[in-house]
């Protein structure tokens, strides 16, 4: 079998004597939308932290296509073409949406001594962008992120994660404080990074949101991995719901694998 | 319709306010007291205005990056003392002087950068903090006494600082030019510059921007340190200018600047900066002072215009930012 985009294995992290992470295995595949769900403190976010690169890891492993690679910061994470996206800090608000997009990594005319931005380019590049992430209203690139709704902003960071090709882009509670339509708007950006090559791993509260998008769901529980092969398809949201909230380890392949002999 | 919406936008930028403050400032002020625009008059408010603002013009791009430096002040009067200090004494010259005073300020503000940024302590404690550092050292050089000062005329460095010529009937000091040439570079950096992008981020959501690769420490420093240079050079300007070195000058500059940058519409709580506003500030500030002076205002009734134009303007740029966030 192929070798995962990124592989992580035997990680742990402790803070002082809480454990987060116990020995979590994990994987996203190329092209792959994964769905990360889990409890409260069942150690989804330091997971996603550690890959990151925004908390070191206490030990394990993180690969990278069959690579071993060292996380030591946010902007390490980002040159391994990983991308995280968080509800509210991924934007400044009152920065216009082109100069967001390239923050850190604008573009410059000549003569370079001048160190002045190419704010046509930047705002040229922007409104393609805006049209391929799939907002059809006609938003100026110039616009303050502060006036964009909430769904919106996610686009425009999406757009950003895929514009620089970020191999992975993890989205943590992209749905949270959405409207209906604004949830679907998100949702269609996120189907179309995948379909454009990129993978996602995409964590939510609302179950709901995470199997209408997902090809994958992995389960944590207790700093563990606990499942990391359901099927959206061939799965029940209660069933999920049950993994989530805790059966011993019999109970839940017995759970999946009924799950999987019912619908197959 | 396209006419339309340029003045609306027009009357949507922060800028507009304070720009029409100071219309109105100088409207009133001139039809009370015609004088208030004679060629004297306005000689004497340029003259000090370019002073103070060259401090607002550092102290804008350092608020717009979410920091802001109560000890410009003492520095004011800090770097004249030093300067004075090693010249009178023998041990350099007046150049050498400068040069080493601008080095210790850059110094202080590297310090008030690194305690900032890397002990994660707010500005307005560790700036109070150098603030009474920086005036008691003034205060124990000098013993608490003005320094002698030589007159600086003829030395090419007065002349390039503070040499002055007339233009007309106008009394022009060479400090303008200084303070025009400054304006023009901090407006280019915080509108054009990829710098400026970043110094924005900084303010506005510093996390964001720590996430992009940007070094949001190395600029905030790099502002600390721009700002006490600054300062120090107004200092050395002013004390030039009218050939004196006290070591309380300066007391209270600090409070006057951030109320010069606020006024113009850039946010105390950082993220957004407007050196154009800026301009407006200085020149509201320093037109109010020479002003109520000349129409017969006790001068001591000074800061109650001040405050009430500090509130009126923050009450404008809130209500014009709520505007602004409803998306009209």
């Amino acid at each position: 079998m192929a070798e995962p985009l990124i592989r992580m294995t035997n990680i742990r992290k402790s803070y002082g004597r809480v454990q987060a992470l116990v020995d979590a295995n994990f994987h996203v595949n190329e092209k792959e939308i994964v769905g990360l769900l889990g409890d409260n403190g069942a150690g989804k976010s330091t997971l996603i932290k550690v890959l990151s690169g925004a908390v070191p890891l206490t030990s394990g492993d993180i690969f990278i296509r069959g690579k071993k690679v060292t996380l030591r910061s946010t902007s390490d994470a980002i040159a391994h073409g990983i991308e995280t996206i968080y509800q509210d800090s991924a934007l400044v608000t009152q920065l216009s949406i082109a100069r967001n997009l390239f923050l850190g990594r604008e573009p410059i005319k000549a003569p370079r001594f001048l160190n002045r931005m190419d704010q046509d380019a930047m705002n040229a590049v922007a409104r393609d962008l805006l049209r391929q992430v799939g907002i059809t209203k006609n938003i100026p690139p110039t616009t303050p992120i502060g006036s964009l709704s909430g769904g919106e902003r996610q686009a425009v960071a999406i757009a950003r994660a895929m514009h620089f090709d970020s191999d992975l882009i993890i989205l943590d509670e992209p749905t949270n404080n959405l409207g209906v339509a604004e949830t679907q708007g998100v949702l269609s950006f996120v189907r179309s990074a995948r379909d454009s090559g990129h993978s996602c791993i995409f964590i939510a509260h609302n179950i709901h949101h995470v199997f209408q998008v997902v090809d994958r769901i992995v389960v944590m529980r207790r700093g563990k991995v606990v499942a990391d092969d359901i099927d959206p398809k061939k799965t029940t949201v209660a069933e999920v719901e049950r993994v989530i909230t805790g059966m011993s380890d019999k109970e839940i392949r017995d759970a999946i694998s009924d799950s999987r002999q019912s619908h197959g | 319709m396209e006419n339309r919406s340029f003045i609306q936008s027009f009357i949507a930028r922060a800028e507009f306010g304070p720009l029409v403050l100071l219309i109105v400032e100088l409207v009133v002020f001139w039809g009370i007291n015609p004088d208030f625009l004679s060629p004297q008059n306005i000689s004497n408010i340029l003259a000090f205005t370019v002073e103070l603002g060259l401090i607002a013009l550092a102290m804008t791009l350092l608020m717009t990056s979410g920091e802001f430096d109560l000890s410009v002040g003492s520095l004011f009067g800090f770097s004249p003392v030093l300067m004075w200090t090693l010249f009178n004494s023998g041990v350099t010259s007046l150049e050498m002087g400068l040069l080493i005073a601008l080095i210790v300020a850059a110094l202080i503000g590297l310090v008030n950068g690194w305690f900032v940024t890397q002990l994660k302590i707010p500005s307005f404690l560790v700036t109070l903090g150098m603030l009474l550092v920086v005036r008691g050292s003034a205060l124990f050089i000098t013993d608490g006494f003005p320094q002698r000062t030589w007159s600086a005329e003829g030395s090419w460095l007065a002349n390039i600082l503070v040499g002055d010529f007339y233009l007309g009937p106008f009394r022009i000091y060479a400090s303008l030019f200084w303070f025009i040439g400054a304006a023009i570079v901090l407006g280019y950096v915080l509108t054009q510059s990829r710098t400026g992008n970043w110094i924005q981020a900084a303010g506005g959501n510093p996390n964001a921007a720590r996430a992009r690769g940007v070094n949001v420490s190395r600029v905030k420093v790099g502002l600390f340190i721009l700002s006490a240079v600054m300062a120090s050079l107004a200092g050395v300007i002013s004390s030039l200018r009218t050939s004196a070195a006290n070591p309380n000058s300066g007391t209270g500059y600090e409070l006057e600047v951030i109320a010069m940058v606020v006024i113009g519409g850039t946010a105390l709580t950082g993220g957004r900066g407007t050196i154009v506003g800026t301009v407006l500030g200085i020149l509201i500030l320093r037109v109010m002072r020479n002003g109520i002076v000349l129409i017969g205002v006790p001068g001591l009734a000074y800061n109650i215009f001040i405050g009430a134009i500090i509130l009126g303007m923050m009450a404008l740029h809130s209500w014009l930012e709520r505007r602004h966030q409803a998306g009209t």
